[in-house]
Formats: C-alpha cells, structure tokens, sequence
C-alpha cells in the first residue's frame, strides 16, 4: 500500500532531529542507507496504525522533545550490588570515564563507532539485519530508524562463557536529551552472557538491541526501565535463536511517562527456548506502559513463554500486545503466554490484544489474560490473620508480580527487583 | 465412504452413526432450481437502489436512508484486516435484484404455485404444509401442521416467498413477516428501529446492505409476550452472479421472550456469490432473545473454486435493564466468512452470549467471533468459541471484550479453543480486551492443538474407521456449544461436523 503523505511528512519531521552519520566504513554505509529506505518506505507509525491502536505513538515522533523533569533520588542504581562489568552512558552517550574496562574474557566489546570505522566487520551480518527481518509482517519504524542514525551502542562478540555479567547503566542529565542507542550481541556457538540494562536514560530513548544466539548458546537480559516520571522510551529487542540455545529478557518498568517495549524473536533452530517476561507498575494518568511481543516459529520441538504483569493506579494505562506465529513445519511447538493486569483503581485501562496465529498441527499453544482487581476473598483472608490492611495489599501485589519475576533466572538479582518493587509500593501506596 | 454396521455400536450414539453416514452425500443442497427470474440490470448504481425500493414500493423516506447509504458506499474502501484472501470482487458484475416471476403476483391455490418453486423447498426438507404456506399459497394456513410448530420465512433469491404460521403468531401478537411487507404494515415500526442498532455508516458491507436489501424478516414481539413458537428464516441463494443482501430486524419489547433460528443454503457453483446481510436485534427490559445460525452455504470445490463470500454483520442492542441475548451459530459453509454477531451490554445487568463452532475444511476461510461491549453496571458476558480447521483452510476467531469505565461489577469470560487436522491449515485467534474499570473482572484463555492421538487411538481401537473417530471427537470438543444450540438444530449440526470434515482424514 502506499505511504499516506502525513506518514510520509511525519518521518522525515522525525529524521530531521537526528544528525545523519558522517560516512564511515562501507558496510556500515550500506546498512545505514538500507535502514533509512526502510523508514522512509514505512514512515513514522501513526495512530491510526493497528499496531499503535492501544498507544498513541505521537511523543516518540515529534520533532522535538519536550523537556522532561529529572528524578531527584539518593536511591542507590539497580544492580549495584552484582558484581559486573559496568558500562555508563549519558544521555545515551557512552562514557568511557564512568565505565570499567572493556576486556572481559569470553567477550569482545567494540564501541559501534569504532566498528563503523572499518570497512569490513562482523557486525554487518547482524546489525540492522535482524531489525530488517523483524519489519515483517508488521513494520516497526522507530527501529529502522534507530539502525539510520544511531553513532552510540556497543558491539558484543561472546565467544565463551562470559565471568560475569556486563551491566550497561544509562543516566539522565540534560532535560530534553534525545538519545539514539544500539547495541549488538553476537554469540558463538555455546557462548553464554548476561546483559544488565538500568536507568532512564534520555528524554527520550530510542533503544535497539540485535541479538543472534548461535546453537547451544544461551543469552541472559534483566532490564530495569528508571524511576523518572517524565522520561519516554521506544525500545526493540531482536533475536534470532539457532538449535538448542536459550534466551531469556525480563523487563521492570516504573514510572514514565510513555514506553513501549518491542520483542521480536525469531526461533530458527530446533529445539530452543525463549522467555519474555516483564512486570510493571504505574500511577498517575501520565503512565502509558506497552509490552509488545511477537514470536515466530519456524523451526521444531521450540518453546516460547511470555509473562507479562501489570499493576496500575490512578488512572494509569498498561497494553500488552502478543503473538504467537507458528509456521507451517513448525511442529511440536509450545506457545505459552500470559498477560494479567491489576487494577487498583477505577479509571486505569488494561488493553490487550494477546493473539496466536497457528499454521503447525502438532503443536500445544495457549495464551491467557486476565483483568480484575484485588482479589476480595485473599484481602479479607489475610486481614482476618491480623495483617494491617495496606501490608496486605502491598502482600498481593508483590505476589502478582512475582510471577513475571520469578522467570528471572539469577536470584540475587530478582531479590534485587523484588526489593525495588516493594519500595515503589511504599511509596505510592494508599494516596 | 462406508459404514460397517447399520446397528450403533455400544457407547456411540445412534446419531453420531447416522451423521457419518451422511458423510458421502458432502454438499447436498447443491442443487440448482431452475425457475424463471426476474432480474434488475447488473450492476449497482442509484438506479438499481431506486429500482429496488419501487419493486419493494416503499415510501420516500426509505428510498431516501438507502440512497444516502449509497452514496456513503462509493467513498467508502473495502476493508482488508481480516485473515481472508480472496479475489477482488467486481460490485459491478453482480445482480442486486432477482426474483421468481411466478412471484409477480402471489399464487392463490398449489395448482398455480410453481412447481419448480414447491420442488425446491421439498428438496430442502421443508415439510409439505408448511411448504404450501412458504409458497404463498392462501387458506394453507388452517390447516393444522404437525409436530412442533416452527413458523418459517423463506427468502429465495432477493424476495421473501411467504411466511408460516402468521395468523396463530398474530393472536399472540406477534408480528412476523417480510421486512418489505413490515414496511408497508407497520412502517412506524420499521422506521423507528431500522438502522438504529447498526447505522448506515457502520462498515463497508452494512452500508452496500443498507442501500440494496431487498428482503428479509421482520420480527416484533410485544410486551410480555413469550413468542409462543420458534421463528425462523431460510435463506437461498438460486440465481447466479445474484448477490443476496437480506436484513433482519428483531425488536423485544419489554419482558418478551422469542427463540429465532436461520439457515441458508446455495446451489454448487464454480464462480464465487456475494451474500452480505445485516442482522439488527433491539432487546428491551427483562426481554430475552435467542438467535441462532446453521450456516451452510456451499463451500466451495475440493479446489477452493466457487462458494459464497458471506459477509455480515449482526448485533443486539441489549438497551433496557436485564435483557438478554444469546447468538449461537454452527458456521460450516461458505467460501469465505467474515462475521461477527456483536452483543451491545447497554442496560444495567444485562447478559450477552456467543457460543460459536466455526468449521472450514478445504480451501474455506473464516474470520469470525463477537465483540462484547459492556456499558451499564454489573453487565455479563460468555464467550465460548470452537474452531476447527482442516485441509487448506484457515479459521480466525476476532474478538472484542471492552468495559467502559462506567460498566462497574461487570464480568466476561472468553474461551477459544482451535483444533488442528492436518498440516495445510492454519488456526489463529485474535482477541482485542479493553478494561477501564477494577471492579469488573475480564478472563480470556485460548488454546490450540490437534485432535488427541489416545482419543483417536480409543476410538480406532473399537472398530471406527479414521473419519468417522475424527466426526466423533470434533463433536466432543464442540460439545458445549451444540448443547446451546435448538434441538432441531443440534442434530443438523451434529450432521453438518461430520460432513464439513469429510475428506480431511488421511
């Protein structure tokens, strides 16, 4: 179909508050020119776009960021206290003062400006290839447009088992900073790494991760989305996974003002595994939170999950969109997925579009979703035991979003975001 | 295909036998009649939507609403969302009117009636009686039918060919008949709820119905009344390259009850036929309504060629306090199926039903479901969809549950289960739920999967043949919502999973 002139116009108002990259080496040329045909072709995602009914996608293309308030806290950082290698980004530009020391073994980190440098580089067979492979069935512009622009990100080479996990920490400082980052994971055969993602980041963050996980490989991604109440983010995560490799992304997300957390899997390889989980918390009207999934299978005896939990106040809104693509030789497939929201008051909105679109016989897919408030019954059970009535709350809520939690493998780490969780009920609750 | 024994086996039902052995006769109401017709110009301009509303002699204001329709249309596109690929239909190759001409004027006695015409119904398995009063003929209508009364409108082609059982339906007060008779009987009636549930502006297909139905069934029940018979509609398709536009407008007042029944068959043939019908319930205080559909038009060949492209729009205005709405349909026919009866949960404790089994074997495709709009306080609402599919074909479920924030103490349950046969065909499910309250609660589960290999173990083991265990447990599955169906009915669906499964076994 053809581009509609307002799509069309909105793009390149978007394009316009990105400096184009200066020409650099020849594959990545090439990818950046690709990426910004496939913009243009898609234009900026509108609401009247199927994909964007439930979230209306006009602050993340405006032409301009409206200054978003910083989040004055002491708290100490997410993941402070697991031992890692730390990489700091301001304002989604990378800080080599901030950050440790890039060797770590198993891993070979680049920073994409350097490797864009070169004229040849490994990268050229990941990096916007994945994102381009993910624009099918349904485009996903902001993503190509991250791929066009983006100068900041870092290039992960697994090779082994990496020691521990690399952390990558974005910090706020300026109030309007429009942050374009892109990383690219590359893991070899057997190799296993953990990538830790924390902080706000920018204004507002346009945010691509590519992961292609190699047979037998095993990728770890535990991401909590920062406090600021004003900040939007747009991010994609795109993996690929050969046979018998496993991938697991969870995602906190508090507070913003909009975020909208794309996953694009693709199972190519038999027998692998994939988890998407993510548990969110809003309050206050201005929270727009949207987990959107999408799962292909196309290869045998694979098994996804998602698990997807909300708790929202206050005229807060949370979407979940998720689908489950089963394709024709896709057989013994499980699908499973889930999304539930919590609604602790009366004007927030749950939507949610949980599909499944199966093409394989043999396979057991399902999906569940469910919307309520607290349960009455468990309320009245723990505050006849003699539990004051707000602990109890705060008892039922951790306990619905532990569910989501619990997918996270590392239990230090869950503990971590568990603790997080609690203090954010503490407070915002009982206004 | 055979059949062993004539004598059920212990622990099968003697019906499940007798289904299967339908199985071989596939598609039976594929016949053609071969009748004299009357047609309009092909094609579909504001001629042809005068033409059919002076056919129809309706006043000006009706001419008016479908010529406002029409022009709506023009600007109007397609709409492409659903999982249905078909060819581009040309709107102007199509006939918009066609009728008997033995219908020109109604035949007085059975002796004028067109043989052809009576032939058909018998074929269709219409009794004798009734078939005398389906043909318009007077004076049948003293004659006492037999068994359990069913008062039935049958429309053929774009024209209703009589309606049963008016005068005992009218001592109750209930109004029956064609909408084009309704408009000229009660035309305040009509005027006053026609388009009142699904406008003119609503979507591309309720718009063309809306400038070009030609017939259809008018239904009202008045106050307190419990209709005191089932009432039903029997759609056919006879003409080619005729498309059939029907409407079917039910109006409950207050605290009335009606249980209402269509079916629809279509003669085999190889090129595509539209059917776009528009189904507008308004549903009172305390009133319940029970709308029911076998629809079993023809499919299409083993080659997917030819069938009918049945797009329709149907929903129930559930406007008073406590009103009630159950759609149940058995979709086992047409080409393509586009449809989704809709519940609008406006009065306060209100309750919308759907249960749903959706068969496509072949090269059929259906897209189908409910939208379940809840609007006033502690509203209910039940999903229950069975879909299976087989051979090429490809069966969607698309549904919409959404509490309104004022819709408190509201409560939906959504079940979609799909069932696979073979490797070609596809199962997908698409549901759309919006919640803005915390006092309602929502809960949807879906699942998919094939036909279970120790059930079918079980069933081989004890003498079935393959197709037969597949008719048997595809009747288990859809079991909750054959038992919601009319009795009549169950044992016609019952028959109809086993015939829309033939051939997809091996």
């Amino acid at each position: 179909m053809a581009l509609t002139q307002p799509k069309s116009d909105a793009a390149e108002v978007l394009l316009a508050a990105y400096p184009a990259p200066l020409e650099q080496g020849q594959w990545a040329d090439t990818a950046r020119k690709a990426a910004l045909a496939r913009f243009r072709a898609e234009g900026a995602p509108g609401r009247r776009d199927e994909y964007w009914k439930f979230t209306n996608p006009s602050l993340l293309t405006a032409g301009e960021v409206a200054p978003a308030g910083l989040l004055d806290t002491d708290e100490a950082p997410v993941f402070e206290a697991t031992d890692k290698l730390l990489l700091v980004f301001v304002d989604g530009v990378f800080i080599p003062e901030l950050s440790g020391d890039l060797a770590l073994e198993g891993v070979r980190i680049e920073h994409l400006s350097e490797a864009t440098a070169k004229d040849i580089h490994w990268a050229k067979d990941v990096y916007g290839v994945l994102e381009a492979d993910g624009q099918n069935p349904v485009p996903r512009p902001l993503a190509a447009l991250n791929t066009a622009v983006a100068t900041e990100g870092f290039l992960f080479h697994v090779t082994g088992k990496v020691s521990k996990p690399v952390c990558i920490r974005y910090v706020r400082d300026a109030e309007d900073a429009d942050a374009v980052v892109h990383h690219v994971v590359k893991l070899d055969e057997g190799a296993d790494i953990t990538i830790l993602e924390n902080g706000p980041a920018a204004a507002r963050f346009n945010h691509v991760l590519e992961v292609d996980v190699a047979d037998g490989a095993s990728f770890h991604h535990v991401r909590a989305q920062g406090r600021d109440h004003k900040r939007m983010a747009a991010t994609h995560l795109f993996a690929r996974l050969g046979r018998e490799s496993s991938f697991k992304s969870f995602t906190l997300t508090v507070n913003g003002q909009l975020t909208r957390n794309e996953c694009v899997i693709s199972f190519n390889g038999d027998d692998a595994h994939a988890t998407v989980a993510g548990a969110s918390a809003g309050d206050g009207g201005d929270y727009h939170q949207d987990d959107t999934v999408f799962v292909t299978h196309d290869a045998l005896n694979c098994e996804s999950r998602q698990v997807f939990k909300k708790v929202l106040r206050n005229g807060a809104t949370g979407v979940f969109q998720g689908k489950i693509l089963v394709k024709e030789d896709a057989q013994k497939t499980d699908g499973y997925q889930v999304s539930h929201g919590l609604l602790l008051d009366d004007d927030c909105n749950f939507l949610a579009k949980p599909e499944l679109e199966i093409y394989a016989d043999d396979v057991a897919c399902s999906h569940g979703s469910t919307c309520g408030g607290l349960d009455e019954t468990a309320m009245f059970y723990l505050v006849s035991r003699g539990v004051p009535e707000i602990e109890a709350q705060d008892m039922l809520i951790l306990a619905f979003l532990d569910d989501a939690i619990q997918e996270i493998e590392d239990e230090s780490i869950a503990e971590d975001l568990r603790g997080r969780m609690k203090d954010w009920m503490e407070r915002h609750r009982g206004q | 295909m055979a059949v062993t024994e004539d004598v059920a086996k212990e622990g099968i039902e003697q019906e499940t036998v007798d289904a299967v052995k339908t199985v071989g006769e596939k598609y039976k109401y594929g016949f053609e009649t071969d009748i004299e017709m009357e047609y309009a110009p092909k094609g579909l301009n504001e001629d042809i939507v005068r033409l059919i509303s002076e056919k129809n002699n309706e006043p000006e204001w009706l001419l008016e609403w479908r010529l406002a329709a029409y022009r709506r249309w023009v600007q109007l596109e397609e709409p492409d969302w659903a999982m249905v690929d078909y060819p581009e239909i040309d709107f102007q190759d199509q006939y918009y009117y066609a009728r008997p001409k033995s219908m020109m004027e109604k035949p007085k006695s059975l002796d004028e009636v067109d043989p052809k015409l009576l032939e058909t119904y018998q074929k269709l398995g219409i009794p004798l009686r009734e078939q005398m009063i389906l043909a318009g003929v007077e004076g049948a209508e003293d004659i006492p039918a037999e068994g359990r009364k069913v008062a039935v409108d049958a429309v053929f082609d774009s024209v209703s060919v009589g309606t049963t059982f008016k005068e005992e339906l009218a001592k109750a007060g209930v109004i029956f008949m064609s909408i084009s008779e309704a408009v000229q009987e009660y035309p305040d009636l009509v005027r006053k709820y026609l388009g009142s549930v699904v406008p003119v502006s609503d979507n591309y297909y309720a718009t063309l119905n809306s400038a070009v139905f030609s017939d259809g069934s008018f239904v009202y029940i008045p106050e307190g009344v419990k209709c005191p018979m089932e009432l039903s509609t029997y759609f056919r398709i006879n003409a080619e390259n005729t498309g059939q536009f029907e409407r079917t407008l039910i109006v409950a007042d207050k605290g009335s009850q009606v249980s209402y029944l269509e079916g629809c068959t279509a003669p085999k043939r190889d090129i595509a036929q539209l059917h776009a019908a528009v189904v507008e319930i308004v549903i009172m205080e305390d009133a319940d309504v029970k709308y029911s559909t076998v629809q079993n038009w023809y499919p299409g060949d083993e080659e997917g060629k030819g069938g009918i492209y049945n797009f329709v729009t149907k929903r129930a205005d559930c406007r008073g306090d406590r009103a009630k709405v159950m759609w149940t349909q058995v979709e086992t026919g047409s080409a393509v199926t586009w449809k989704y009866p809709s519940c609008i949960l406006r009065g306060d404790d209100s309750q919308g039903e759907f249960y749903s089994i959706a068969i496509t074997n072949n090269y059929q495709q259906a897209d189908t479901g409910t939208k379940m709009i809840h609007l006033g306080k502690n509203t209910k609402s039940r999903i229950v969809s069975k879909g299976i599919s087989a051979g090429r074909a490809q069966n969607t479920y698309r549904g919409l549950v959404t509490m309104h924030p004022k819709a408190k103490n509201s409560r939906n349950f959504t079940q979609c289960d799909s069932l696979l046969i073979g490797d070609k065909c596809g199962a997908h499910t698409v549901p759309y739920i919006e919640v803005k309250n915390n006092s309602s609660r929502v809960e949807h589960e879906a699942t998919t999967s094939k036909v279970d290999d120790e059930q079918m173990f079980y069933c081989l083991q004890r003498g079935m043949d393959e197709e037969e265990a597949v008719a048997l447990i595809v009747n288990g599955f859809a079991k909750e919502v054959l038992q919601a169906l009319p009795m009549e009915f169950a044992m016609e669906a019952q028959k109809l999973v086993a015939i829309s499964l033939e051939g997809s076994v091996g």
